[in-house]
């Protein structure tokens, strides 16, 4: 068994050894072509539609770059460019900024109320982006009640927008840093003071650097998010275009497609940009986090707890009178000549935008958009990630999940357009129809709860499927007995965050809804737009009530089913 | 014992990941009911070579024959084994007896079998009492007894195990050791067991395949591998070994600084063909102190380390120019010669305990 001999006996075949692929092999492989090809009709075809759009004429003809030649002649639509980029970056400014004093003393320090500066922090995910730009009105505009603070400026314009964007980006930005500086490491900061480093130093050769990633991570976030938002600027942004609002008053007020495909078409490219560098942050962050590292405990010290109260209280401030601002002009009569209570604001049947019909639409949709999308993504995620073999597929079907990132709904519900309203289009049927809400809107948010869904699916023991090979188990047994009740407390955060999200959008649907498929969210924008600011408030407040509710139901569920079927967890 | 054919044949066996050669040209046979051991250091491929004989990570050239079936390139699905690895894997929404159930209900067996043999498992890893509970509640001792007899339930024909001890403490360990090898021997199943714990592989295998960066460096039983180390790595990994550089200085003969040694050319492992440069190899404890016939050297002690029931002690001698030599003492003896450093004592090399290598194999 010496070495020289076995590596001379080169008489057996050199022929590469491919495994032969089992039923249950096959199977997974069925699921996520299936998967993958709803991604494909559902994302890269209406893209594609969008982008040739781009290149065409209103006759359909190709005509090459003849529109991006006109888009880049008309300075009243390239001016966007600059205007975006300048509310983008001023807002990720403030929001990372303010967004890490105020995770800094969730994580760091001793101060007082943490959970509940904690769930305020949250309250902006609940409610549409329209509704802080209703608040300023009511607060800064014409006859606002604090108008006087703004010395003469005008609340309609790039102030207004970016204090949405702030408002409106906080809780993402937050649920990041967070992230990041909870995962710090306990023994670096016992190091740090035994060598007698100075609590600033520490700050910033142990906190900063810990934190570096999530910080990035959470500024390319929020710096899309603002870029391709488009209910902050439509509310508030007054004669201030930007690229957003210029697809949308292209396709809804002028019916240019074809310069709302090239406007989507620019705005896709700082997204796209950042999203990916986004990408490569978090690949670092991970590689941080699978260090074994000490829990960091704060110790009390009164000056910098309390500093750090002041601080989480002037942000809860500002989210929460936004809030009470709608909710007060939800329930008075007429601002500012009757301020007596009256409901009148809430009877939506009187106004247009859908009535009342719409905000169970909107509850329709959300429900479906929850149960269904859940199902898809964390099936499409498992096969993905526990399937064997077909690694090409496996990395274009990563690709298709990550993609919806970086498209903004605006483009996303015009490419719809594009795709399914095309008369040759076999699906033309689901044009109009709550089905197409449903795909939108999953496909909108594919990729958080995909993230999630792998996220949990990776924590898991890699030798499960191993295990369950061996035992001839087929894969859907162990997928129903044990990858889907040990990732439940995942599964219900994935249906929570689709339903809450399709309560609240309006980018991915203001294209696609249909006479009979009015939504909430959409009302709120066409009430505003009608001048019923009121009413739009008072729609924006439902929506609320309805996440808040469902919020709380959903705690109360899975607190309930996590009892039943997690008792594993608890020894 | 062994029967003509071997359970399991493995046939210039190649794994690669990408550039990296984890596993080059093995070809090794196991036979049926043989308890063996995939010894060597992390990262030398006896998991690969684990994982490939699985399915779970399909060789890239080669063959794997069991029982008389070519099972190369079958998914592990169609398969026949059983597998327990380092961390359990034990699903942990199911209860103790549920997991041991989990690969009976695949065979479509009545349900009042499946609950008997779930019953016989839980006695035969003596954990009846624990049926009802989650793994999360049991020690690391106790779920890889869950493991394990989920992995035997089905009545696999080949059992793997991964490491399967390495994560316990070493009281657990040892007493595991007994019981994993004391069910092998009564239920005959032919099994491989991967470990880097040279102990766990003299103590548990019948045969150890000693594997060093993607090749068999030696198959042998355990007596084999301990006493007759066919490589220097061999014979460095396992136990202790000096090693004396040196050159031959005729029949019988090497000649270390100034000192020749008499040898055994019968234990003479390296090529053939008389090579001038070689090493002669030697464990500390079969170090002599006295005077005798052959080999004896006039040392003194550098440095003791105290090792419990005996003592390890560093030696040098003028004559061995500067090469020190490790000689393990029973604590009875260090008290009677009063060794202590600096002491000077007579040693000898027993001729039939040296063993000699080429140089230029040396690791």
């Amino acid at each position: 068994m010496a070495i020289a001999e076995s590596t001379n006996q080169v008489s057996t075949n050199w022929k590469e050894v491919k495994s032969r692929s089992s039923r249950d092999d096959r199977q997974m492989l069925v699921f996520m072509g299936i998967i993958a090809c709803y991604l494909v009709v559902a994302l890269a075809f209406p893209l594609y539609a969008i982008l040739s759009k781009s290149f065409e004429n209103n006759d359909g003809a190709f005509i090459g770059l003849a529109n991006y030649i006109e888009y880049f002649k008309t300075p009243a639509l390239t001016y966007s460019i600059q205007n975006s980029l300048f509310i983008a970056s001023i807002t990720t400014l403030i929001v990372v900024s303010v967004a890490f004093l105020f995770a800094y003393g969730l994580s760091r320090s001793c101060m007082r109320f943490k959970s509940g500066f904690r769930v305020i922090a949250l309250v902006p995910i609940l409610v549409p982006s329209l509704l802080p730009g209703i608040a300023l009105v009511y607060l800064f505009g014409r006859q606002g009640m604090l108008k006087e603070l703004l010395f003469g400026h005008d609340i309609y314009g790039p102030i207004g927008i970016i204090i949405s964007e702030v408002f409106f980006t906080l809780p993402h930005a937050l649920i990041i840093i967070m992230t990041a500086l909870s995962i710090a490491d306990a023994r670096l900061y016992e190091s740090a003071e035994s060598l007698n480093s100075s609590k600033l130093r520490t700050f910033f050769t142990v906190t900063i650097p810990g934190a570096r990633y999530g910080l990035i991570s959470a500024a390319f976030v929020v710096f899309t998010l603002t870029i391709t938002d488009f209910g902050a600027p439509k509310v508030i942004g007054g004669d201030f275009n930007v690229l957003a609002t210029d697809i949308y008053k292209q396709v809804i007020g002028q019916q240019n497609f074809e310069m709302g495909a090239v406007v989507s078409m620019i705005l896709l490219l700082p997204a796209g940009i950042a999203f990916f560098v986004d990408r490569i942050m978090q690949r670092k962050q991970v590689a941080l986090l699978s260090a074994r590292a000490v829990a960091f405990d704060p110790k009390p010290s009164r000056v910098f707890d309390w500093a750090m109260f002041g601080w989480a209280s002037v942000v809860s401030v500002f989210i929460l009178t936004i809030l009470l601002t709608c909710q007060y002009a939800a329930i008075i009569k007429f601002y500012p000549y009757d301020l007596s209570f009256s409901l009148n604001n809430f009877d939506f049947d009187r106004m247009d935008g859908g009535g009342w019909t719409s905000f169970f639409n909107s509850l329709k949709l959300a429900s479906w958009t929850a149960v269904v999308g859940t199902v898809i993504v964390f099936f499409g995620a498992y096969m993905v990630e526990k399937g064997r073999g077909f690694n090409a597929g496996r990395g274009v079907f990563q690709f298709l999940a990550m993609l919806p990132m970086a498209v903004p709904g605006l483009v996303l519900g015009l490419a719809y357009i594009f795709f399914f309203n095309d008369p040759d289009n076999p699906l033309n049927f689901l044009y109009h129809t709550m089905a197409i809400l449903v795909i939108s809107t999953i496909t909108h948010f594919y990729t958080v709860a995909h993230l999630t869904a792998v996220t949990a699916l990776k924590q898991m023991d890699k030798e499960f499927e191993s295990v369950a090979a061996s035992l001839k188990a087929p894969f859907y047994k162990t997928f129903m007995r044990v990858t889907v009740p040990v990732s439940l407390p995942a599964i219900l955060d994935i249906s929570i965050y689709l339903f809450v999200n399709a309560m609240t959008t309006v980018s991915a649907v203001v294209f696609l809804y249909g006479p009979h498929t009015a939504l909430a969210s959409v009302a709120v924008l066409n009430m505003d737009d009608a001048g019923d600011i009121a009413p739009a408030a008072a729609m924006g407040m439902m929506i609320f009530y309805a996440n808040v509710t469902v919020k709380i139901l959903h705690s109360l569920i899975s607190k309930g089913i996590l009892k039943r079927t997690q008792a594993w967890r608890y020894r | 014992m062994r029967s003509a054919d071997p359970y399991l044949r493995i046939q210039n066996l190649t794994k690669k990941f990408g550039e990296f050669t984890a596993l080059s040209d093995i070809s090794l046979e196991i036979f049926e009911g043989e308890f063996v051991c995939f010894l060597g250091p992390s990262g030398c491929g006896k998991t690969t070579l684990l994982r490939a004989i699985a399915g779970l990570d399909i060789q890239t050239f080669g063959e794997i024959e069991q029982n008389g079936k070519d099972i190369s390139s079958l998914p592990p699905a169609e398969r026949d084994f059983g597998i327990v690895f380092q961390s359990y894997a034990l699903f942990p929404n199911l209860t103790i007896q549920r997991n041991i159930a989990f690969g009976l209900e695949n065979l479509k067996k009545p349900k009042t079998e499946v609950e008997s043999r779930v019953v016989e498992l839980l006695e035969l890893v003596g954990l009846s009492d624990q049926k009802d509970k989650y793994p999360a509640q049991l020690s690391g001792g106790q779920q890889q007894r869950v493991a394990l007899a989920r992995a035997i339930a089905i009545s696999p024909g080949l059992l793997l195990l991964d490491e399967p001890l390495s994560a316990l403490d070493a009281k657990v360990r040892g007493k595991l050791r007994h019981e994993i090898k004391d069910l092998q021997n009564r239920l005959g199943i032919t099994t491989i067991m991967v470990t880097h714990d040279q102990e766990e592989a003299l103590t548990m295998a019948d045969r150890i395949v000693v594997i060093n960066e993607g090749i068999i460096e030696q198959v042998g039983t355990p007596q084999e591998i301990y006493n007759a180390p066919e490589t220097t790595f061999v014979a460095d990994f396992i136990g202790s070994m000096n090693f004396l550089s040196g050159v031959r200085a005729g029949e019988n003969r090497i000649e270390v600084g100034e000192q020749v040694f008499t040898i055994d050319n019968a234990l003479w492992k390296a090529d053939s063909e008389q090579n001038h440069d070689v090493v002669i190899a030697i464990r500390p404890e079969d170090i002599v102190v006295g005077a005798a016939s052959e080999n004896c050297i006039d040392a003194s002690v550098d440095s003791v380390e105290f090792l419990g029931p005996f003592v390890r002690a560093e030696l040098s001698s003028p004559a061995l120019s500067g090469q020190s030599i490790q000689a393990d003492f029973s604590a009875n003896r260090v008290r009677s010669e009063q060794l202590e450093v600096g002491s000077k004592l007579q040693i000898s090399l027993p001729v039939n305990s040296i063993r000699m290598f080429n140089r230029a194999s040396r690791v």
